[in-house]
């Protein structure tokens, strides 16, 4: 690979790439990440073996991708320049894939996505994805995330390079500041703000991290955007290191997740061999290396201050804030943390400007926001639509509504942090602010949708059940807090449960809320308080009929 | 996060150094910010962490053994017990939860004898516990080792299970 010395090094490399492009060939893109579990692997192992049979090398090209979002049709693959999109597709479709719609140009009916009975082959008229707008998840379903080079045809790293060569980090955290940019995590914290924090502390060590401990059960966006577009989170903190003055980074991993720590490694490598992360970096002052952490299974890890005792080698837990990381992170040096989904949206502001970026979002929430859709819903897979878009269009127009004959009951947002919105706040334009006024949070965007039959006393035991389970156990709100909170739901579950309970919950969750030391348990009775809020009349009858309602543990398995 | 811990001096089989020796070579100058790499490599290589590597990994970090027991029983991937060749884990997100995954649980139970953190008896399983596997769209979902198993029923786990 060749070694960009300047900065006109990259767009030279580009141009040679684009003479190498051939416009005739046909692309397959087959999703071998998520879909991995469905059988893809070997759905691209029998298209290779037919193009290799067939000797249509250089017509036909496979391309590995990341998620392509329409999740709940897995292995999905999609077909360029004809722009059909196949799903639930078998090692025996192939040859007919091939002599049938590459070949003639035909559609195969039985493979093409269907809503309301209608075929829908093109992936321009599938409303799932037509009603979305992606930024973030751009190149996520359509490059080969283990290719560096595709990466960069699509003006990868262009944004670090302007910023390296026109803009002074003042500049930059500007830039950041007026695109509006909030932290993607789930707290909603400005960007630059941040940024400004850690570039104002004198010292000569600053680190620079990239939190991708997902681990809020229902989210799987920065696993998808790690695994689809690895390169966009690290030319992110490319660009947010040389804002900060920082030379050294980290991005934290969830063991749980080996494709993304693949094709991260990968991604690192090929950055390393082109010359956009080492020492002196396309001819300038600046340097940068970045190191991969794993996580080993902690779910408290994901709050910051937890994030850097695990990076320097102790046992995950949070200590009481100030000092902030910003002026006092891993050992001792400033250091800042942004979310995975955070750093991804950083190239585009530079490429289009953060007027261009401004213009998308509510007042108060600027740009897109990835949605995990998952649970009682048709479409389950991965979203990214503007902030302010109404629960309706996510859940109807782009999940495509309910499975069965079932009715929406309410959305769960938020993970064990979150809370449930309601039938009645459907047309909520969704953004920081609003999610949190009726008693959820926007969260990392777990989003699960739950239909009538659920029993929400019993989600809200579940989510209570996980956080006693991480709960680290240093402040005793969140120790024994979430283990009585978690007595008293199951008490109630098995048809226990008496009239004080009620009142005794609430209690338990101001105090637990109030007075836990970290995010996870000041959090961890929002699922608790927001069922309540709701739902009051499902725990009543619980506790009234003193007997055991139909429990999720007793639904029976639906399949989509 | 709760793990029982028992140290058990007498009666367990010391492991051939020699893969821990390696390691440890690999990590010259290593400092307490790679214990953690250190600890995952030893997993992989032995799979679970026996006792005397991990005086090794003391004498050679000058890392107090407290210290590597406290990180140890911190954090749910390592394991001081021998573990089964098999790893499975059961996805209990919020997803799986509601499309059954409460189901699929009992009957790995009921197929392998063994509950949550349990290895069975011929060290062919360990079933682990698992938050969520952030693969909502599969649910409900499972891993053995590093394969995903997506949108099962109890009939395909009993399948799946005994295709190992």
């Amino acid at each position: 690979m060749k070694h960009l010395k300047i900065p006109d090094d990259l767009s030279k490399y580009k141009k040679s790439l684009e003479a190498k492009h051939r416009p005739d060939t046909t692309r397959i893109f087959i999703c071998t990440t998520g879909c991995r579990a469905l059988g893809a692997e070997e759905v691209c192992k029998a298209f290779k073996d037919e193009i290799t049979k067939q000797s249509l090398a250089g017509k036909i090209e496979m391309v590995e991708t990341g998620c392509q979002g329409l999740c709940t049709r897995a292995p999905v693959l999609t077909i360029e320049p004809l722009g059909i999109f196949y799903g639930r597709a078998t090692e025996t479709d192939v040859p007919e894939i091939i002599s049938r719609t590459i070949q003639k140009g035909e559609v195969i009916d039985r493979l093409c996505y269907s809503e309301a009975g209608k075929r829908i082959p093109y992936v321009r008229d599938i409303p799932f994805y037509s009603k979305q707008k992606k930024i973030v998840l751009k190149n996520c379903g359509s490059i080969d995330p283990r290719n560096i080079n595709e990466y960069i045809l699509r003006d990868g790293y262009a944004a670090f390079a302007k910023v390296l060569t026109s803009m002074t980090q003042e500049k930059v955290i500007d830039e950041i500041k007026n695109s509006g940019l909030r932290g993607r995590g789930g707290a909603g914290y400005p960007t630059g703000i941040k940024w400004e924090a850690v570039r104002k502390v004198q010292g000569d060590i600053k680190y620079m991290v990239c939190n991708g401990d997902e681990g809020d059960p229902g989210a799987f966006m920065d696993r998808a955007v790690l695994e689809g577009d690895p390169h966009a989170v690290i030319e992110g903190m490319l660009i947010g290191a040389y804002a900060i003055g920082s030379q050294k980074g980290f991005i934290y991993v969830r063991a749980e997740y080996p494709i993304a720590v693949e094709h991260l490694k990968i991604a690192i490598e090929q950055a390393k061999s082109l010359g956009l992360l080492g020492n002196n970096i396309l001819g300038s002052n600046f340097s940068f290396d970045l190191d991969i952490k794993m996580g080993a299974g902690a779910f408290v890890c994901g709050e910051e201050t937890a994030l850097i005792a695990s990076i320097e080698g102790k046992r995950g837990m949070p200590r009481p804030r100030p000092p902030y990381p910003a002026t006092s992170g891993i050992w001792g040096k400033p250091t800042n943390i942004n979310n995975v989904e955070t750093f991804a949206n950083v190239p585009v502001i530079f490429l289009k400007g953060s007027e261009w970026y401004k213009a998308i979002g509510t007042e108060s929430s600027k740009g897109t926001k990835i949605f995990a859709l998952a649970g009682n819903v048709k479409n389950t897979g991965l979203v990214e639509v503007p902030m302010g878009t109404t629960l309706r269009e996510i859940v109807f127009d782009i999940g495509g509504g309910i499975p069965g004959r079932k009715k929406f009951k309410a959305a769960q947002m938020g993970g064990p942090s979150g809370g449930c919105v309601p039938a009645q706040h459907l047309d909520l334009p969704i953004d920081y602010e609003t999610v949190k006024e009726v008693g959820a949070i926007m969260g990392s965007g777990g989003l699960i949708v739950m239909d009538d039959s659920t029993s929400m006393v019993e989600i809200a035991r579940y989510f209570m059940e996980f956080c006693q389970d991480e709960s680290c156990g240093k402040c005793v709100p969140c120790r024994i807090g979430t283990k009585r909170m978690l007595d008293i739901l199951t008490r109630i579950t098995k048809g226990e449960g008496t009239k004080e309970d009620i009142g005794l919950l609430k209690e338990l969750a101001e105090v637990t809320k109030t007075a836990s030391l970290c995010g996870l348990g000041q959090t961890a009775a929002n699922p608790v308080l927001s069922t309540i809020r709701y739902c009051l009349n499902e725990y009543e009858e619980l506790i009234d009929k003193k007997g055991s309602q139909s429990s999720t543990q007793q639904t029976p398995v639906t399949q989509p | 996060m709760h793990k029982a811990v028992t140290i058990k001096k007498e009666g367990v089989p010391a492991v051939d150094l020699t893969k821990c020796r390696a390691i440890l070579a690999k990590h010259t100058g290593a400092t307490s910010a790679d214990l953690i790499p250190i600890l995952q490599q030893m997993q992989d290589a032995y799979g679970y962490l026996p006792q005397n590597t991990l005086e090794e990994i003391t004498a050679s970090m000058r890392i107090p053994l407290s210290k590597i027991y406290g990180v140890i029983t911190f954090y749910s991937q390592f394991s001081l017990e021998p573990r089964g060749k098999h790893t499975i884990k059961v996805c209990t997100g919020t997803a799986c939860h509601i499309k059954g995954a409460p189901d699929i649980k009992k009957k790995i139970t009921e197929v392998l004898h063994i509950h949550e953190g349990e290895t069975t008896k011929d060290y062919k399983f360990t079933y682990e516990p698992v938050a969520c596997l952030g693969t909502c769209f599969l649910a409900p979902v499972m891993m053995i080792n590093e394969r995903y198993y997506g949108k099962l029923t109890t009939e395909k786990t009993e399948h799946i299970l005994k295709s190992y």
